[in-house]
């Protein structure tokens, strides 16, 4: 059997970064998906504190981690604000019919 | 015993932020109570600062947060200019009836965000700062709930924001784990140039700072939350947002990283050099005043980023001298958009600006005074900055970022002189309001004889300046 060591929480980190990034850029549907893709973001980075501070023997990374979920609460509450009235004023929340300004 | 007398200011700011929701709270229609109450405390803010000798130099909470010459003069200007912001903007958040309790508690606390940010010393510090800044700007961009443009530049500014946040903490997680601290010092300490992973976390980091100043590759979200946004906010965001993220820059590139200069002056010469660029040639097919804007202090922010390239003291001391005179330019411009009024109805189109001359020579005569300096054309102030930057370039040889910093200025200086030419030498239209409140005419008054008159006497703000070594 191997062991579970820190690449592979770093590399579980990384595909998670990855997906979140991606899942912004090609998301043509909804914005939900893109506050989804959002959270994914600040997860892996959450993994990766963890993982470092377990690995350093420190416990910065952890309080750091915490820090980040409540940010990452407001966040997605804000967000979810936004998205509300900008609802009610156009009547769509798709990706592709957010495009008033452009020039 | 941690001595709290150098936190006096952000403790002053946060105390009143609460104490101003309550009163909001309890007080039915003290929306405008609340407005000169914000600007009371802002005022009190600023002698806090003031209060102390501000040549102090201490490290507070276990070297986290750092009180210095440039934290000093950066929270100086940032609160000035918040202060200024309030005060010309007061009559356009009546009309425009976004005039609510919470807009300038908002004002507020991104206000002590920026200020958590400009003296933070630690990555979670910093990351808090800027959290605590740009969630208040996230709601202030979309202010205006009814309309459909500002909810949307406040959606863009939120997806964008929020994902150059999450480049920029990835950056920082990696950044924590290859140098085991959270400290700048310790950081600077361990940092090595044979890992990867804190090359990487250098770049992600970048990345993230230059969304935040809106540099080329990173300016998508800039001419759109300019122009849907409020004008009261986009002159906000203009100004403020920018010296809070240019100080951080100046922090993380000239103490954690600063032994790795090789890995990241190139990036910064890039991103100066293609700001520069893209600013100047992006704004010349503009319709809208706030849209120009946004091109133009994207090649603005250009500027400032080649004096951080140099890796020298004066190198930041030209950036620091181009962001303050920037911010009056901004400030002034801004000003004059505020006095296109009719009609209870703002204008911000170009083809508003058509003959103003005729019928508001004093107005045309700052909008000129203020184009000719956002050009950079001498005697006036924009001159001098640009001035600063260039010699500090030069005295690094870097010969390259200096031609094409001048050839931009060439470029930007057409679409400056069409807007003279529209305003002096275009057909007339109906008169604007000539009737302004106090404030907005000081604001003007005040900028425009900063620009007119700087060349006069420079050396008071470069003697100022001139005690900012971080290196």
């Amino acid at each position: 059997m191997f062991e579970i060591g820190l690449g592979h929480y770093l590399m579980l980190g990384t595909i998670i970064f990855a997906i979140g990034i991606i899942g912004i850029f090609l998301n043509r549907k909804n914005i939900i998906v893109i506050l989804m893709s959002i959270e994914l973001i600040l997860l892996a980075v959450n993994i990766n504190l963890v993982s470092f501070s377990i690995y350093l023997n420190d416990l910065t990374g952890q309080i750091f981690a915490l820090f980040i979920l409540t940010v990452a609460a407001a966040e997605a509450a804000i967000g979810l604000a936004i998205i509300v009235i900008h609802y009610r004023n156009s009547g769509t929340i798709r990706v592709h019919e957010i495009n008033k300004l452009k020039g | 015993m941690i001595n709290l007398n150098f936190i006096y200011s952000e403790l002053f700011l946060a105390i009143s932020i609460m104490s101003l929701l309550i009163i909001g709270v309890f007080k039915k229609n003290s929306s405008i109570l609340i407005y000169n109450l914000s600007i009371i405390s802002l005022l009190v803010c600023l002698a806090l600062i003031f209060n102390f000798p501000i040549s102090e130099n201490v490290e507070l909470f276990n070297k986290s947060y750092k009180i210095d010459y440039l934290s000093s003069f950066m929270k100086i200007l940032t609160i000035s200019s918040g202060i200024f912001v309030l005060l010309s903007s007061n009559k356009y958040i009546q009309i425009t009836n976004i005039s609510k309790i919470e807009y300038p508690i908002l004002v507020l606390s991104s206000i002590l965000g920026m200020m958590v940010m400009i003296s933070s010393n630690d990555l979670i510090l910093f990351y808090i700062g800027l959290e605590l800044q740009s969630l208040a700007l996230y709601v202030l961009a979309s202010f205006n709930r009814d309309n459909l443009l500002s909810s949307e530049s406040g959606l863009k500014y939120f997806v964008l924001s929020a994902l150059s946040s999450g480049i920029l903490l990835y950056g920082c997680s990696l950044i924590y784990g290859f140098s085991g601290s959270t400290n700048f010092f310790t950081i600077a300490d361990n940092l090595t140039a044979n890992s990867h992973g804190l090359t990487f976390g250098i770049v992600f980091i970048l990345v993230g700072l230059s969304f935040k100043i809106s540099a080329v590759p990173f300016h998508m979200w800039a001419p759109d939350v300019y122009e849907g946004s409020p004008t009261s906010v986009t002159v906000f965001f203009a100004i403020l947002p920018k010296i809070a993220a240019l100080t951080v820059f100046i922090r993380f590139l000239y103490i954690p990283f600063f032994n790795l200069i090789d890995q990241w002056q190139m990036i910064i010469v890039f991103l100066s050099i293609s700001s520069m660029l893209f600013g100047a040639i992006a704004a010349i097919g503009q319709k809208n005043l706030k849209r120009l804007l946004a091109y133009s202090s994207i090649g603005h922010m250009g500027y400032a980023l080649a004096g951080l390239a140099t890796g020298t003291n004066q190198g930041i001391q030209s950036s620091i001298a181009y962001i303050s005179i920037y911010l009056f330019m901004n400030l002034a411009f801004f000003s004059c958009l505020f006095m296109l009024r009719r009609d209870e109805k703002y204008f911000d189109n170009i083809k508003d600006l058509s003959g103003l001359s005729k019928n508001h020579p004093l107005l045309s005569f700052s909008l000129l005074i203020v184009l000719f300096s956002l050009a950079g054309i001498p005697p006036l102030a924009g001159f001098f900055a640009k001035f600063y930057i260039f010699t500090a370039v030069i005295a690094e040889s870097m010969y390259f970022l200096a031609i094409v910093g001048l050839l931009s200025t060439v470029i930007a200086a057409f679409y400056y002189l069409r807007l003279i030419k529209i305003i002096y030498f275009d057909n007339e239209k109906d008169k604007y309001e000539t009737s302004h409140n106090i404030g907005l005419k000081l604001s003007l008054l005040f900028s425009t004889i900063f620009i007119l008159f700087y060349f006069i006497y420079p050396g008071w703000l470069t003697e100022i300046i001139e005690k900012i070594n971080i290196i």
